[in-house]
């Protein structure tokens, strides 16, 4: 009975689905996207694109190198170190000691102007080797607490300077309690010359991070003194020194902005710093400098960007030069099969 | 004997309960209790409960590993130099999205399995049709089915509304026609004894192999002396497939869907957890990242603990405490840990599964794929019958006059050489409503001899034969025979047809094979497939005797396939040969030149195939697989003996040495014999020579040998794919690597990927933990896969040149000195944008945020460069995601900018109207850049030579392609 001789009478109804194809299943409708058939751009590394580049780029940036250069010399910029001579010779083997004692502070400086100065002049310190961007240091504030009065308590992130025996410090963390307290006062021929110390901090600042409300309390209280104290009537967000100080620095050396001389300054005028050096650098031979500089479209005195851009453009149109003189020497036409490897060495395993 | 004694017996054999069959009540009595029962446990179909598999899975690789230590790490608030968030957002943001794509997949596997647990089937019970969901089949059940129903489960056969008891199920999807074949339409038919009989049906516990179902049913009670009927994969319906032509059929469930046993649920079983080669060079280079990583974090570790003691003790205003906690020198090594990281940024394993499954997405929608599948069709062209020729040198025999008269005048041997060629064979006739008949055959080749045997037709006489028995074929016999019988004469005829070598030797002892032997060498060197076609009458007796033992070796559950083909062997002698028929493999279009991209490419061919070897030599020739003399040359590898084939192999090994160095193709052929003895004694000779050899055919070649050379070659650290047409291959096509030509791609995505993981590095402590975070998701990832959308060359210039493939898989693949130039090119960068960004923000303008901002910019504008640099072709796309990327930084950073309770308040305002910002960004990428243009260019012109040297000291890992036939 077991058969399966070819009989045509083996297909009944419904064999017609036989037809139907099975193909078709899962494919999506053409697209270009699916058959990734997009229209492309597909530049290639000619001689001619690439030196052109380079040159391009060095015709750009020469200029721009000339521009922030000048701009960066257009600045004029008075940098007076001071943290060593403003020590008593006799105190200088013990700097601590000094800086910690309660001795007069009081040290006068004295600058002369290089070149005329067009107000505003930026009176800036300058420290160096301090590291505000220490991680337990930078982490140690409470922003919370810096905005909102009613958040007096949320310290913390504030360890180790959280509160005190009489309660919470406001503003709390290292941060503020290291706070920078040299002061500097300048005069010119005797006359005092006005600095103007608002309008130093950024408005965000003032506005949004330091609470109108917010009041200093138990700063500077515990046992042991960091650094400025604050006037406990100014509410923080007129604290602008403290504002300033909290915008913490990025690198070891950088400069806070003091406050501005708003009077043109001219050459050859001697300018007298009383100055009350208290803040401690002496622990960690940091650098104490105060900076006096105008401001250029770049910023303050800095050659870098000037420097840099003319080392690449120049670089650039090195290259452009290397790349011309190789293709004018060795003139290669791109896309020539006969460059090809396999194709110079038809000995090789790729023989074709 | 009880019940549970059956059951304990069985037990330790290796298969399941059997399954009683009762007569009365057509209902089947499962005999087993539970509580020995393995298999029949009230599982529905599938399993769509979250199992914990997966967790652990996806935990198994060391990246995983790592990022989870990482994530708990930051959960130490002592050390965390960020917020915990920029780690933890991350992981849970991949993990939503890799858990949301699982759920989703669960979900609709879910649907699936309540739509099929749900669907109503017809079962039998007490002699009354009833509806059932189909969850509730069980073992046993009898199931009704209609025409174009779905299979619901396993079943054995036991009725069909055809008499001769032959129903046609139709395989579904590309799952099952990828393990079985070519024909979807399958002819089932129902155990020969056996209609409403009380009975056992003994079925080995379910495996997988579609192929096969070695069982046996034995009727209750015993009215015969042999009561044992054997059962195969012919008398069972499978899970998921479908009734066809028949109006209806009846089953009993064997094999049920609750615990997913069914043959088909178990061959679908747990996709094993492969990891590609891609994965595995990622792991490796993650490997190699975290060793860089860890002496880092050493080095830097130890540094910043001197530092510490000596310096930062001093620092008054950070108030170190004067005596840490014990574990004080482990915090700062793990700081930097935690800051190194994003070395191994989390998105990469995002990127490259987001990469995986587009790639797998556009190799699915590509129309142009479908041309690659090489193949060849089966044209019956020439055939020599008793010794006579027919068919021309470029003609074929169908229309061959002299053919044709011989069959109109009646020529016996022509007739019967006819008669084989129409009835010796599986093919099923399928008449589609028109009345065109059309063939379904389980090989190209029957299909071809029967459409021939149709062409001649005997005068439109109407013959008939009743088969008895079917010797099928297999692989290692190489023949088949059918038993039939006269209707009108009730003689016995064995036909058989099969391979020379198999059909030849067994003629009875006085007939000349010698003209037939010539014919087939003849039909060989035009290489064409030839097939023997034989006949021999039987006497009724020796047929009755035979019959009984065959039936007997049908019905072993152990050992089957080698037990029949002993018994076949006994009846498969003193053949009559009738002739030899021709088919040609006619290759598909684009064969040749297919095959010369991909040699060209660099890729190893071996073609592994059946036929004989002047046969495949001749076909090899055609389709350019190897030159003909006197470029190229073909080394013979035979022999009987080992000693032959060991001399012969070392012959050819020398050979091999001396011309590696002249353009010249090698190729060496060893037939299936000579294969075996090199496989066995002489692996390591064999081995050299494989790696020597660029190719080689291997004929006469049987499955497990294939799978053997697959084998072979992955040892030897080739990447291997397989290309079979099915059936033999599979195995084969199992033990290669596949998906290789993807990886290729793949791997060079993942060098972008690990490029972007580094060229962050530069200024990491600066970044605020938003901004980090979103680097670590968003910005890391966005470009890396735009470039799945790049093409690196149109496929015209590929198809012009293909060795540009040879040379990406040598060169640019992600291998370690690829991976080294992306990490020099990163540490590069790296140092820009710090060196630029901490001099031209110093002093005045040392604001961390505002620093932090101008170095994570610098990063993002250098990173929109580098992959603009690298991308190859344009497209709206690629603009949009390199230029969309950096606008998206910009709104985004805007947007947090806008929030006055974000540390990063202001800070991208005030940059941006800053000159000295965006001088600073055009500064980063013109000195971050131009080196990079310069060496590319330089390299991309002048140093071809390198690249030169590069493929000759790669030239040995390139890759093997398997060519079975």
């Amino acid at each position: 009975m077991n058969s399966n001789t070819p009989s045509s009478s083996a297909g009944g109804p419904g064999s017609a689905d036989l037809a139907t194809p099975r193909r078709n299943s899962k494919r999506p409708k053409y697209s270009r996207f699916t058959q990734q058939e997009l229209p492309a751009c597909k530049p290639i590394l000619t001689p001619k694109w690439v030196i052109s580049t380079f040159l391009l780029i060095s015709v750009v940036f020469i200029p721009i190198g000339v521009v922030s250069l000048l701009a960066s010399r257009d600045v004029v910029e008075i940098v007076n170190q001071y943290e060593t001579e403003c020590i008593p010779e006799e105190s200088r083997n013990d700097k601590v000691g000094f800086i910690q004692s309660s001795q007069d502070k009081n040290c006068s400086r004295t600058l002369r102007v290089p070149k005329d100065m067009k107000q505003p002049i930026y009176v800036y310190y300058q420290l160096d080797n301090f590291y505000q961007n220490h991680r337990r240091y930078v982490k140690s504030r409470s922003d919370q607490q810096l905005r909102n009065p009613g958040s007096e308590n949320s310290t913390d992130a504030c360890e180790p300077e959280e509160k005190t025996n009489s309660g919470s410090i406001v503003p709390c963390g290292l941060i503020a309690w290291s706070l920078f307290n040299d002061t500097y006062a300048f005069s010119r021929n005797n006359q005092q010359l006005a600095i103007n110390k608002r309008g130093i901090s950024w408005k965000s600042d003032r506005d949004h991070k330091f609470g109108k409300r917010v009041y200093p309390k138990n700063f500077q209280n515990g046992t042991l003194i960091g650094g400025g104290r604050l006037n406990t009537s100014k509410p923080l967000s007129e604290q602008e020194d403290l504002i300033v100080w909290m915008r913490t620095a990025a690198l070891p050396t950088f400069r806070k902005l003091y406050g501005k001389i708003e009077m043109d300054l001219q050459t050859g005028d001697v300018i007298d710093v009383s100055l009350q050096n208290n803040y401690n650098t002496y622990s960690f031979n940091g650098k104490k400098k105060l900076v006096l500089s105008t401001t250029s479209w770049l910023g303050g005195k800095n050659d870098f960007i000037g420097i840099a851009y003319l080392t690449v453009g120049g670089l650039c149109f090195f290259l452009a030069m290397v790349f011309t003189l190789i293709y004018l020497i060795m003139p290669r036409q791109l896309g020539d099969p006969s460059y090809l490897s396999w194709n110079r060495n038809p000995g090789g395993h790729l023989a074709s | 004997m009880t019940v549970t004694h059956l059951s304990k017996m069985r037990l330790w054999l290796p298969h399941s309960p059997p399954i009683f069959l009762n007569r009365e009540t057509l209902e089947l009595t499962v005999a087993i209790t539970s509580a020995v029962t393995y298999a029949f446990c009230n599982k529905k179909v599938g399993s769509t409960a979250l199992d914990f598999d997966i967790v652990i899975e996806k935990n198994a690789r060391f990246m995983n590993q790592y990022f989870l230590l990482i994530a708990c790490l930051q959960l130490w608030s002592l050390i965390t130099p960020v917020n915990p968030a920029s780690t933890w957002g991350p992981l849970i943001f991949i993990f939503a999205v890799s858990a949301t794509k699982e759920a989703w997949d669960d979900y609709n596997r879910y649907l699936s399995d309540k739509k099929a647990n749900e669907k109503e089937v017809w079962i039998v019970r007490q002699g009354i049709r009833k509806l059932i969901q189909a969850q509730d089949i069980h073992v046993g059940n009898i199931v009704w089915l209609r025409e174009n129903d779905e299979v619901p489960c396993d079943l054995v056969l036991l009725g069909t509304a055809d008499p001769l008891g032959i129903c046609y199920v139709e395989l579904k999807g590309k799952t099952t026609a990828a393990l079985d074949g070519e024909t979807d339409l399958k002819t089932r038919m129902i155990p020969s004894a056996c209609m409403g009989i009380d009975g056992v049906i003994e079925c080995p516990r379910p495996d997988k192999d579609i192929r096969r179902f070695d069982a046996n049913m034995r009727l209750f009670p015993p009215f015969l002396d042999n009561d044992v009927f054997p059962l195969t994969i012919k008398n069972t319906l499978l899970q998921s497939c479908y009734l066809r032509n028949t109006e209806w059929a009846c089953g009993v469930a064997v094999y049920t869907g609750k615990c997913n046993e069914t043959k088909l649920g178990m061959s679908r079983g747990i996709p094993e957890p492969k990891l590609t080669a891609v994965d595995a060079m990622i792991d490796k280079l993650t490997g190699a990242i975290f060793i860089f990583q860890i002496v880092v974090v050493i080095v830097l570790g130890v540094a910043g603990s001197v530092w510490k003691d000596t310096e930062a003790r001093k620092l008054w205003y950070v108030q170190y405490p004067k005596e840490g906690p014990w574990y004080e020198l482990l915090i700062i090594p793990l700081r930097f840990e935690l800051l190194c990281s994003i070395m191994i940024p989390i998105s990469i394993k995002v990127s490259l599964d987001l990469v995986k499954s587009l790639y797998a997405k556009f190799i699915d929608w590509d129309d142009q794929m479908v041309d690659l599948e090489t193949g060849t069709r089966s044209h019956a062209a020439k055939c020599c019958i008793s010794g006579r020729l027919y068919g021309n040198e470029n003609g074929d025999a169908l229309t061959d006059a002299e053919l044709l008269n011989a069959v109109s005048s009646g020529s016996t041997d022509v007739i019967r050489f006819l008669k084989v060629m129409a009835i010796c064979n599986t093919v099923i006739p399928v008449q589609s409503k028109s009345g065109e008949i059309s063939y379904k055959a389980q090989s190209q080749d029957e299909e071809a001899l029967v459409r021939a045997a149709a062409h001649i037709n005997f005068n439109a006489s109407l013959i008939q034969y009743e088969v008895l028995d079917i010797l099928e074929f297999t692989s290692d016999r190489k023949r088949m025979s059918v038993v039939v019988k006269d209707c009108q004469s009730g003689k016995i005829f064995l036909l058989a047809k099969g391979a020379d070598e198999a059909i030849l030797p067994h003629s009875y002892a006085g007939q000349q094979i010698r003209t037939f032997a010539e014919a087939v060498e003849q039909y060989a060197q035009l290489g064409l497939r030839t097939l023997c076609l034989a006949w021999r009458e039987l006497d009724n007796d020796e047929y009755q005797e035979w019959a009984v033992m065959f039936k007997e070796a049908n019905s072993t559950l152990v050992d089957r396939e080698w037990r029949v083909a002993e018994v076949c062997q006994r009846l498969e002698h003193d053949f009559e040969i009738l002739g030899v028929a021709a088919i040609e493999d006619r290759l598909q279009d684009g064969v040749p030149e297919t095959i010369e991209t991909l040699r060209k490419a660099g890729i190893n061919f071996w073609m592994l195939t059946g036929d004989k070897q002047s046969t495949a030599i001749q076909i090899a020739l055609s389709c350019n697989f190897v030159s003909p003399e006197p470029k190229g040359q073909l080394l013979m590898i035979d022999g009987k003996t080992g000693d032959e084939v060991s001399r012969s192999l070392e012959r050819v090994l020398l050979t091999m040495r001396i011309t590696n160095s002249e353009p010249k193709d090698v190729a060496f052929v060893v037939d299936g014999w000579a294969l075996e003895i090199a496989l066995r004694h002489y692996r390591k000779a064999f081995t050299e020579l494989a790696i020597l050899s660029r190719t080689a055919i291997c004929c006469r070649v049987t499955p497990s040998q294939k799978a053997q050379l697959v084998e072979l070659l992955k040892s030897c650290d080739y990447r291997t794919l397989a290309i079979g047409d099915g059936g033999n291959d599979v195995r084969m096509i199992q033990q290669a690597d596949i998906g290789v030509g993807i990886s290729g791609r793949e791997g060079l995505q993942a060098a972008r990927a690990a490029d972007y993981s580094i060229g962050s590095v530069s200024g990491t402590s600066l970044f605020n933990s938003v901004s980090l975070m979103a680097y670590n998701v968003f910005y890391t990832s966005v470009p890396v896969l735009v470039s799945v959308l790049d093409k690196d060359l149109s496929e015209r210039t590929v198809m012009q040149h293909p060795q540009i493939l040879f040379y990406c898989q040598a060169g640019r693949l992600l291998n370690p000195s690829t991976f080294a130039g992306w990490f020099g090119r990163s540490l590069f960068h790296a140092i820009v944008v710090f060196v630029i960004t901490i001099h031209s923000y110093a002093f005045e303008k040392s604001e961390m945020e505002e620093v932090s901002m101008v170095a994570l910019s610098g990063c993002i504008w250098l990173q929109a460069f580098v992959v603009a640099l690298e991308t190859n072709s344009f497209t709206i796309l690629q603009h949009l995601a390199i230029w969309g990327n950096l606008v998206g930084f910009y709104v985004i950073n805007w947007i947090v900018s806008a929030i006055p309770a974000s540390g990063m308040y202001t800070i991208m305002f005030r940059l941006c109207k800053q000159p000295s910002y965006w001088i600073t960004m055009f500064l980063t990428v013109a000195a971050g850049m131009g080196p990079v243009l310069a060496l590319k260019y330089f390299r991309y012109t002048y140093k071809s030579s390198k690249i030169n040297i590069l493929q000759q000291a790669n030239v040995w890992e390139g890759q093997f392609l398997l060519w079975g036939t």
